[in-house]
């Protein structure tokens, strides 16, 4: 049977790996070749990449960075950042991505979900979803890194994803990311009951028992975390041990 | 020389590195010419049945009449399915014939279509490219999968509400729906073994 994934995101800047908390403070962490590798060794079963370079002229050196992880990392991997084209998934692609992710771009023009999943295939369209509780009970997404808030409802917009050709969803809870306090299991619930495609949790890891809590408690087939796997606060292949000792099917190395 | 078969489905990058990773000469090829003269071949695919059979139209018939003279093909993930006689995606579509069989639709409620992520690999059969897989873990991104004629074709599956065909193989015609390319050590051993029969 399929196993549940296990994510680490690489945020790149200027070929650099860093990472921040609440989309604030950033900080430089590694190579990202480097660390794919190491992230692979251990039994990552999945690699994002996000390009958070504000400018053009360095867009080229992240395309580079994809093209060296291509041929170093023999595990999927997929970038999102800066894409906003149908030319721009084809240059990541042909770079050796296997998906591409989506947010903003999303947003301002649905089509082009539909686009990328009739030229490349629904498989490696990836809507990622930022959302924040609002008052009224339900959550809103956000765009541009999480500071405007759109109004769409996060539930409504995973759906029209899914509608639009979206082969996967990844979903971050602003809420939760970077507080460690564990992933919005209520949040993540809610799209799971009306998305039939695979949801991945983004936003709230601190400990190995937040994986396991997320597993056991919501019908998401993946973890992603960035921090706690950079600083090493939770190896990777321990985590793996340990979900597997919680009755978690998941692939150990 | 291991000819990629480039016909138009995008990224052929990875499969490309993979090969060369393992120390084999490997070129992207697209013409008549180039199928002639490569020693076998990588199908590799993603995106449509009805799009890919009509990409590699020009040069199907010299591929077929390569493989009928003993090369090797494998075929990976869409490019498995092209080996069979027919899929049903999207329609009903001839393939190149050279595996008995048809491609449906994954049919598997309440489990998720595509079928994504790491799954195991059970052994079925006793084909030397098999051996030492059972129970290891290979990726798959695929929401069709291929239904033997005969399932003796099969060497190694995994179950997903059905037992999902991993990989095929009929004498020279090998089919893998995973990517081994992605597949960590276990996929780019049996990417190996591929590569050390031809």
């Amino acid at each position: 049977m399929i196993t549940k994934r296990i994510i680490p995101c690489l945020d790149v800047r200027g070929g650099r790996v860093v990472k921040g908390t609440k989309f604030e403070d950033i900080k430089d962490v590694n190579d990202p070749v480097e660390l794919a590798k190491k992230y692979s060794d251990c039994g990552a079963d999945e690699l994002v990449f996000y390009d958070i370079t504000a400018s053009c002229e360095k867009r080229d050196i992240f395309i580079d960075v994809v093209e060296k992880v291509a041929g170093e990392v023999y595990i999927p991997f997929t970038v999102g950042g800066g894409i906003s084209s149908i030319e721009d998934f084809n240059k990541v692609l042909r770079a050796g991505a296997d998906k591409v992710s989506v947010n903003s771009l999303a947003v301002k023009d649905k089509d082009i979900i539909k686009k990328a999943a009739l030229k490349f295939g629904a498989q490696c369209v990836v809507l990622s979803i930022d959302a924040k509780s609002n008052d009224k009970g339900s959550y809103d997404v956000y765009i541009n890194g999480g500071r405007t808030n759109t109004g769409l409802d996060a539930i409504e917009w995973a759906k029209e994803g899914q509608r639009l050709g979206a082969g996967e969803i990844v979903l971050n809870s602003i809420d939760t990311d970077g507080v460690k306090n564990g992933f919005d299991l209520e949040l993540l619930n809610r799209v799971c009951d009306k998305t039939s495609i695979p949801v991945i949790a983004s936003g709230g890891a601190g400990t190995k028992e937040h994986f396991s809590q997320l597993f056991k408690k919501t019908n998401v087939d993946a973890g992603l975390a960035a921090s706690v796997f950079h600083f090493g606060e939770i190896d990777i292949r321990d985590l793996k041990e340990y979900l597997y000792n919680q009755g978690i099917n998941v692939r150990r190395v | 020389m291991i000819g990629v078969i480039d016909y138009g489905a995008g990224n052929l990058s990875s499969v490309l590195k993979a090969v060369k990773k393992l120390g084999y000469d490997a070129k992207v090829i697209s013409t008549a010419k180039e199928i002639n003269e490569a020693d076998a071949y990588i199908l590799p695919g993603v995106g449509a049945f009805c799009q890919a059979m009509e990409g590699i139209s020009q040069i199907k018939d010299v591929l077929l009449q390569n493989i009928s003279e003993g090369k090797y093909i494998l075929g990976i993930c869409l490019g498995m399915q092209m080996l069979f006689d027919k899929s049903y995606e999207d329609g009903e579509y001839d393939g190149l014939g050279l595996l008995p069989g048809q491609v449906k639709l994954l049919e598997v409620s309440p489990l998720k279509v595509p079928h994504m992520g790491w799954n195991q690999l059970v052994e079925h059969g006793d084909d030397s490219i098999a051996k030492g897989s059972d129970k290891g873990y290979v990726y798959f991104v695929h929401s069709y999968y291929a239904c033997p004629d005969d399932f003796n074709h099969v060497k190694l599956y995994s179950e997903y509400g059905v037992k999902v065909p991993a990989m095929v193989r009929r004498d020279n015609v090998i089919g893998m729906q995973f990517h081994p390319e992605k597949s960590g050590e276990t996929g780019m051993t049996l990417l190996k073994k591929f590569l050390e029969m031809v």
